[in-house]
């Protein structure tokens, strides 16, 4: 079976023709081999975050540390598990989730709020609330004591000068004397 | 006592009490030969279904936790699988515990190196926890009764497990 190619009317040289023929069949197959790769990115959901954000959030639980910190085997895994959940479009809401399912409750980098991880988030609150009363009550305290201080200041007669002072300060008046 | 001393008391007498509460509560529990073996329903790997030690009551149970991630891991499957395949005919089973993996990562493992014996999945360190491990591989030899013969925080090979694990399944017979 042979093709015939559209452009034989238009170029009348047989050597022109045929490239342009090659070059157009060329490009239809190039079309058609990426044509589903293109089609796949576009159905694939835009990233809701990015692997950075959630690495910078959940713990490698073997190693301790944050994961954006960890290289071990562990670690590596759940880079890649992180990876491919945040390329699947998911937000940082399922990709934390996922992980727990997967890793425990452990792989958050924020204690939970219940038990006694709780004391995490307790224990500031009520260090800074009883250090606000005891600020409060130093500063009514402090208060306090001025005003006490001033009011003993203020009613207590002058003491008279000595005599020797009295004598002195009446000659230096005189000396001033117009 | 004046209030302002006995306040301050209270307050150092409360952090000690939260200190030693966190302690105790974080603290690794610890399992000694011996001991009846920590055991929980846990999901097949690969599912569905569930599983747990006690199942095998009446057996030798080794049981083996493991991740996907853990190089020794894959030398030590091939040679839990010869101990299965010349164990089970003497009331000896093996049962994988798969701990601080990934779920699609555990069954690629196990596409990878195959056993034949059950192999069940616990989420995150739950069950290490429970074993006071250390790490992965661990290996502990469950007598029929439930309680722990043999604590290996470590992986095995052919040797060990023929010097000392097979030694203590034929003593009690």
């Amino acid at each position: 079976m042979s093709l015939r190619c559209a452009f034989s009317g238009l170029f009348p040289h047989k050597a022109h023709r045929n490239g342009l023929c090659a070059l157009v069949a060329t490009l239809a197959l190039a079309i058609a081999a990426t044509a589903p790769a293109i089609a796949a990115g576009a159905q694939r959901p835009a990233p809701q975050t990015t692997v950075n954000a959630i690495e910078a959030e959940v713990m490698c639980p073997i190693c301790g540390t944050l994961l954006e910190l960890a290289e071990s085997p562990q670690a590596r895994r759940e880079k890649v598990f992180v990876a491919k959940l945040v390329a699947e479009g998911k937000s940082k809401t399922e990709v934390k989730d996922a992980l727990v399912a997967q890793y425990g409750p452990s792989v958050l980098a924020l204690p939970k709020a219940s038990g006694f991880d709780l004391s995490a988030y307790l224990v500031p609150i009520l260090a800074i609330a009883i250090a606000a009363v005891a600020l409060a009550f130093s500063v009514l305290r402090w208060r306090r004591r001025g005003r006490e201080e001033e009011a003993s200041t203020s009613e207590a007669p002058a003491a008279a000068p000595r005599a020797e002072d009295a004598e002195r300060l009446e000659a230096d008046l005189s000396r001033y004397d117009l | 006592m004046s209030l302002r001393s006995l306040l301050a008391f209270l307050a150092v007498l409360a952090v000690i009490g939260l200190l030693a509460f966190g302690l105790l509560n974080k603290g690794a529990t610890k399992v000694a030969v011996g001991d009846p073996v920590p055991d929980k329903a846990l999901p097949a790997l690969p599912g569905p279904g569930h599983g747990s030690i006690a199942d095998y009551r009446g057996k030798w149970v080794l049981i083996n936790l493991w991740a996907s991630w853990c190089i020794p891991c894959r030398e030590e499957a091939p040679v839990l699988q010869r101990f299965y395949e010349r164990s089970k005919a003497h009331d000896t089973t093996v049962v994988g515990i798969n701990v601080q993996d990934n779920e699609d990562d555990a069954v690629a493992f196990l596409r990878e190196h195959p056993t034949a014996y059950p192999q069940l999945r616990s989420v995150g360190d739950e069950r290490s926890a429970a074993f006071g491990s250390t790490g992965v591989p661990e290996n502990f030899l469950v007598e029929p009764d439930g309680d722990l013969a043999l604590i290996w925080r470590g992986p095995v090979d052919d040797q060990f497990l023929r010097e000392r694990v097979t030694p203590l399944i034929k003593g009690s017979r």
